[in-house]
């Protein structure tokens, strides 16, 4: 992905020289052409297009905002309840993600989800230890949030 | 133009007290730390960022002053908030601290134990 983008700043550049335009326009223009031209040229590189994996860090720029607002709605409904009758519950949650940051960016988003603090995580990085604020009615709810968190993840992170 | 600027400041800084506030109560109400530390992990970030985004579009749209500073501090928390969280509960259930009794289900239990064992921790 980094080699990619430095061969479109690279083409940029070229771009420049070829034009004899040094401003912010001529590099944007130069730009572009290089990304068209790095789109016909995909099929010699070994990983995806860089723009694919760009598109997907947005997505879950998207799905971590949407997903801060609704915990903290729901931290508020906990809170300024009458009576306290919510279920904390520390549950394992088996990840299959395999590096460091993979996991460190999972963390912070479970977090951050609704009613999920991450707690622990084990020695060899296979479970996430939870605690949640409430587990009656969030068991399954988790499981489809941290799949798609996980996709997510997976998609950026995929060559 | 400068009613929407007003009315987009006054928001953001509206809604970011209001977590701000919740969090208060949140970390009085609540019975035990881990559940205290969702209200402290969670709201406060939010709340503070807020509060920053609110700063941040007073300056720009009515002052006219652009301040990125503004923008980096409410990256590093965003960042940094989870973390904090992550660390004090997980030092405190290390350190022993009982969860509430109200506890229905912990699998955390063991694998501290195992860790312990294996580290020669009392």
């Amino acid at each position: 992905m980094a080699f990619q983008i430095i061969l479109n700043f690279v083409l940029a550049f070229v771009w420049m020289f070829l034009s004899s335009n040094y401003t912010a326009a001529g590099f944007i223009i130069g730009f572009l052409l290089g990304i068209i031209l790095l789109m016909m040229m995909r099929r010699f590189f070994t990983s995806r297009l860089y723009i694919y994996r760009i598109w997907a860090i947005i997505k879950l720029t998207l799905l971590f905002f949407k997903e801060l607002v609704l915990a903290n709605v729901q931290v508020l409904r906990v809170v300024l309840k009458p009576e306290l009758d919510m279920q904390p519950a520390f549950f394992a949650y088996p990840t299959v993600l395999k590096q460091d940051w993979e996991i460190t960016l999972l963390s912070s988003l479970i977090t951050l989800t609704p009613g999920t603090v991450v707690v622990h995580v084990s020695d060899d990085a296979k479970t996430l230890y939870i605690h949640a604020i409430d587990i009656s009615d969030v068991d399954e709810a988790i499981a489809a949030i941290h799949d798609s968190f996980e996709k997510a993840i997976l998609e950026v992170s995929k060559s | 133009m400068t009613i929407l600027a007003n009315s987009l400041v006054i928001f953001f800084i509206t809604v970011g007290v209001l977590f701000i506030v919740v969090t208060a109560i949140g970390l009085i109400r609540l019975p035990d730390l881990y559940t205290r530390a969702h209200a402290a992990s969670k709201s406060a970030t939010l709340g503070v960022m807020c509060v920053l985004i609110g700063v941040f579009f007073h300056f720009w749209l009515i002052e006219g002053h652009f301040n990125p500073r503004i923008l980096l501090g409410v990256l590093f928390l965003f960042i940094t908030g989870p973390v904090g969280g992550h660390i004090m509960t997980r030092s405190s259930y290390i350190a022993g601290v009982k969860p509430w009794k109200g506890t229905v289900r912990d699998e955390l239990g063991p694998e501290i134990e195992r860790m312990k064992k294996e580290q020669n921790i009392k």
